[in-house]
């Protein structure tokens, strides 16, 4: 589970105010608006990467918000899957065992259930720019859940995919999810998507999060115009 | 998006005449500069073939005692410089890369004054330093451990002060290029800073880090100006420099070449070595 009680910062001239949310344990929460509402700063924050000035995170009942992010037990999956270009896939994915102090070898064999999930093991000795976009998404995903996090924090990670590949990656997410039940956040722009993997959707604009239900929830009673379009607009597309 | 090979050739690929007056201004220009840095290399070479200055005199002054005493201590004065400017211009460039601090403005124009200030400004600078109270205290302090600034330790403050600035420049850059994104995310898989540094940051950074550290090398055993206003040329300090000069003063030209030649060994090896780190070892072709 993971608990955002009141939390505010400032980016610049931009604003995260007073954000709550609540991911139940085996939750697949969809975090949506549209691009610069502020939900990748917001999810920084979560990880522990910007510092709020007010509010709280909890993550399985513990406290994190003054934690290093490398104590939160979150994993983050940011857009483009950031995967490390000196390395090969192999040493992406173990890469959270080896800095817990695991041989390659063993953090490899530990790491074979998730390598075997994604089916990633074609990939093991390449390097990041032989792969597509998919592939990368895929290792990034592994990589993120070599850590067992108690949450999995997903910053669009299909949104620059085309549309076969984001729907063989929507459904490799939601096969993992079922299979590890993560209590999982992942961001988007498109109810399309939201609508393939949300159990909880909460719509965010100008630092704000406006609205939070189910799909059902949100097109039947949208807060206001900009929740409606966003829903009708994106989903009918 | 172009892709590798547009970028590559660049405009060629572009439909319309090759030959326009862009292309022939810059690939003119280009071709002149280079033609200049041949004569002045070719210039050397032809000079002690020719017999204007015999092979057998220069190689002579190439392995006396004070060419070869001169060599040792440009190497030794700027291999200890190189592991100061290592020490210094990577967690600096790092700092200017990486953090926003009030003045950091000032601090960024601070780090490039000694690139350009003249060279005999420097050595001036030096001088007028350690006169002042601090600067007399560090003489005393050095003094007492039998230390003088006019030995190697002058002559290594004069090469790391002017060549530490392109280092840091150097670095500050090969850290830009590394995404940021990459830092953050090793936070997030265990790392505590300095291992996202260790493990992701320095490893992307290398290549450009080597090749900075190099050219502050190579700018460092070149150094002249400072080193003859603040170190002088006394015979236990000279480096190939000032050697270069106080021959050709007193008209021992074939000594002063054997040194020169020398110095643009060392140069082409640092230039090698700095081409290999960016291209890949590409040193032919596109």
């Amino acid at each position: 589970m993971i608990g955002v009680t009141g939390i505010s910062f400032r980016a610049g001239d931009f604003a995260i105010r007073d954000v709550s949310l609540r991911v139940e344990d085996g939750q697949y929460f969809v975090l949506m608006g549209r691009t610069g509402s502020g939900k990748s700063l917001l999810v920084k924050c979560i990880c522990g990467l910007i510092r709020p000035e007010s509010g709280q995170i909890v993550v399985g009942g513990r406290d994190v918000t003054n934690l290093e992010p490398r104590l939160r037990r979150i994993g983050y999956v940011p857009q483009e899957g950031a995967l490390f270009p000196h390395m090969d896939m192999a040493h992406n994915i173990t890469f959270s065992l080896r800095m817990a102090g695991v041989q390659h070898d063993e953090a490899l064999r530990r790491s074979l259930p998730i390598i075997e999930m994604l089916h990633l093991r074609p990939l093991l000795a390449r390097g990041v720019e032989t792969l597509s976009g998919g592939e990368k998404q895929k290792v990034a995903l592994a990589r993120a859940l070599g850590a067992r996090p108690a949450v999995l924090i997903l910053d669009e990670p299909v949104s620059s995919l085309d549309e076969p590949t984001r729907r063989e990656v929507c459904g490799e997410l939601r096969r993992v999810h079922a299979e590890l039940k993560v209590a999982t956040i992942h961001i988007c722009h498109n109810m399309k998507e939201a609508a393939d993997l949300a159990d909880r959707i909460c719509i965010m604009h100008d630092g704000r999060l406006v609205q939070c239900g189910t799909l059902d929830q949100l097109r039947r009673s949208p807060a206001n115009a900009a929740v409606a379009a966003l829903v009708n607009a994106d989903y009918s597309s | 998006m172009p892709n590798a090979r547009e970028k590559r050739t660049g405009p060629s690929l572009v439909a319309g005449p090759r030959i326009n007056a862009l292309s022939v201004t810059s690939l003119v220009m280009l071709a002149l500069f280079v033609l200049i840095i041949l004569a002045l290399i070719a210039a050397d070479i032809f000079y002690v073939a020719s017999g204007k200055a015999t092979a057998e005199r220069v190689f002579a002054g190439l392995f006396s005692a004070q060419v070869g005493h001169a060599i040792w201590m440009s190497l030794v004065t700027s291999l200890i410089t190189l592991v100061l400017v290592i020490v210094f211009s990577i967690p600096a460039g790092y700092a200017l890369s990486r953090f926003r601090f009030p003045g950091r403005a000032i601090v960024n124009a601070l780090v490039d004054t000694p690139i350009v200030m003249p060279p005999v400004v420097t050595g001036l600078s030096l001088l007028v330093f350690f006169g002042t109270p601090l600067g007399r205290m560090i003489k005393y302090a050095l003094e007492s451990a039998d230390w003088s600034l006019t030995s190697a330790i002058g002559i290594v403050l004069c090469q790391f002060f002017v060549s530490t600035s392109y280092s840091i420049r150097t670095a500050a850059a090969a850290f830009d290029l590394v995404d940021r994104g990459l830092e953050q995310v090793a936070l997030t898989l265990g790392c505590t800073r300095t291992q996202a540094f260790r493990r992701v940051t320095l490893p992307l950074a290398r290549s450009g880090l080597l090749a900075g550290c190099i050219m502050a090398w190579a700018r460092a055993i070149g150094i002249f100006g400072p080193i003859m206003v603040f170190v002088g040329t006394g015979p236990r300090v000279l480096v190939m420099p000032t050697t270069i000069w106080l021959e050709l003063s007193v008209g021992n030209i074939e000594i002063s070449l054997a040194v020169a030649l020398v110095m643009l060994a060392f140069a082409g090896a640092g230039l090698a070595v700095v081409h290999a780190l960016e291209g890949g070892g590409r040193w032919w072709g596109r």
